[in-house]
């Protein structure tokens, strides 16, 4: 995008119809760094990619637990991802203490929606630059929700937001129509395989990654280190028995097929 | 003389204006609601009549009222603030279905919201002067509550306010008993009713019974009790007594 003389407010119009600011808004959630989301019908797993900026320092919050059966990835300026977690949790409780019961994800994700879209239309404020991706549960069942800056907001079966997150947004295009029936473990290692594809070849250890899970049954909570350590070493282990067992089918039998899948066990624990 | 009279917009709660704003007493009142739980859901039972003190006034007043897919509310107390709490929870119930999503407001939640207005009216001295009586079923969970016009509020199989706490609970204490059928659930509330009938000045003899399932609510025609005078010590009552019992 090049800079233009219609991009200074967010109310002014191109000639185009395009509103330049919250385009740039959806900018500033692509460089953030990965969240990914994926549900089946009774669970929903959120990941994120947490890097600190140094060794010295610790990484950011990217996920926030709303209310019980409600939590938020977020992926770009994480000051803006906070605000709008603070807005969420108070319009939880501000429901259950009226209800005495849980307020459904589809309306508090509107609400957010509508939130969004004010800042779209006052020229004397600016687009949140944050996307979120809202797991929540309903009497419908298990929702994945992505809120973008624009004020649209969209339901899914599984997505990624932020940089590099086109590796796994494929990755989740391969494996999505078996997430329905998923059990809850075989979601949060496609949930950790996905945020893998998004580290292009850095290897995946706990320290740099953060899983959450909301599910019925099960309140929101995120997962602690030393879990989701043993899970990539479990599914890491399968991973490398895959790779010598394909290569033996391969020689065996000679098809090119079982060759590409030998190199696909094997490729990421090469590097 | 007054300089500097401070001004206050006319419909302000403070001065000596405002007392006349507020509910101070009840003038058009209903009596008891009786209601319990049974197999299918709730039943619920109420007279028709309006008393203006000691007038039976408005013989006519249908005291029980839908809300929603999932709720019935019945009142007792004040008749008008009970019209205003139909309207609030008319608003409540549209803006519910506005959102046209899945979700519904079930009884507990129209249920704690009637709470929190009761209460949040008595903290300003200004109360809604009624004994509500919230019972639904939603998703095969039955649901059957109070709320008083000080924001006293819970839960159980069985509720009545006013005289029906007296003379009606202690009978269902007795004899009510989970999975109720229709029929036996109608006639424990009749017996109630009946006893309410004899007894509470404020009662008058037209009555209706409300059920709410899973399918709807129903209300039935309103109608009468059979009741028996001829008790022996009912002929001349005076004869023994001492006093002027």
């Amino acid at each position: 995008m090049f800079r233009n003389q219609y991009d200074t407010d967010v109310t002014t119009w191109s000639p185009a119809g395009r509103l330049f600011q919250v385009e740039y808004a959806m900018e500033a959630v692509k460089q953030g760094s990965a969240a990914i989301g994926l549900r089946s019908k009774t669970h929903i797993v959120l990941g994120c990619v947490n890097k600190a900026n140094s060794e010295l320092s610790s990484h950011q919050k990217k996920i926030f637990k709303v209310d019980d059966h409600i939590g938020v990835a977020i992926a770009g300026l994480t000051a803006d991802g906070r605000v709008l977690s603070r807005y969420m949790r108070n319009e939880c409780i501000n429901y259950s203490f009226t209800y005495e019961s849980p307020l459904p994800v589809g309306r508090l994700v509107v609400q957010l929606a509508d939130k969004a879209q004010v800042c779209t239309q006052r020229s004397w404020k600016r687009p949140y630059g944050v996307g979120l991706l809202v797991a929540g549960l309903d009497e419908s069942g298990a929702h994945l929700y992505y809120n973008c800056p624009s004020g649209n907001y969209f339901e899914y079966q599984a997505f990624a937001i932020g940089s590099r997150s086109q590796a796994a947004k494929t990755y989740l295009e391969r494996k999505f129509e078996n997430f329905t029936d998923a059990s809850r473990d075989d979601l949060v290692k496609d949930a950790l395989m996905a945020i893998r594809e998004t580290l292009q070849g850095e290897t995946l250890k706990s320290s740099v990654c953060t899983i959450a899970v909301v599910g019925v049954g099960e309140p929101f909570h995120i997962l602690d280190q030393g879990t989701v350590q043993q899970m990539i070493d479990a599914f890491e282990i399968v991973g490398e028995q895959e790779g010598p067992d394909a290569a033996a089918g391969q020689e065996a039998s000679a098809e090119p097929e079982q060759g590409a899948g030998a190199g696909e066990g094997v490729a990421p624990m090469d590097i | 003389m007054n300089f500097m009279a401070s001004k206050q917009p006319e419909n302000s709660l403070l001065g000596p204006e405002s007392d006349s704003q507020r509910t101070l007493y009840p003038y058009v009142t209903g009596t008891s609601v009786v209601a319990l739980k049974y197999k299918d859901g709730i039943l619920m039972a109420a007279d028709m009549g309006g008393s203006y003190g000691s007038t039976l006034r408005y013989k006519n007043v249908e005291r029980m009222k839908a809300i929603g897919k999932h709720s019935l509310l019945g009142a007792s107390g004040e008749i008008s603030d009970f019209q205003e709490i139909l309207r609030y929870l008319d608003e409540l119930i549209l803006y519910d279905n506005m959102w046209d999503d899945g979700n519904s407001l079930g009884p507990k939640e129209v249920h704690n919201y009637l709470t929190r207005v009761m209460y949040n009216r008595r903290n300003k001295f200004n109360p809604l002067w009624n004994s509500l009586v919230l019972g639904g079923i939603k998703n095969g969970q039955k649901y059957l509550g109070t709320v008083s016009m000080i924001g006293v509020n819970f839960e159980d199989n069985h509720v009545a306010t006013g005289f029906g706490n007296h003379l009606a609970r202690p009978i269902l204490r007795q004899e009510w008993h989970e999975n109720l059928s229709f029929e036996d659930g109608v006639r424990l509330l009749e017996k109630c009713m009946r006893v309410l009938l004899y007894r509470d000045r404020s009662a008058i003899n037209k009555l209706q019974i409300a059920k709410i399932t899973e399918e709807g609510m129903t209300i039935s025609q309103p109608y009468s009790l059979k009741t028996y005078w001829e008790f022996s010590a009912f002929e001349n009552p005076t004869q023994g007594a001492v006093g002027s019992w």
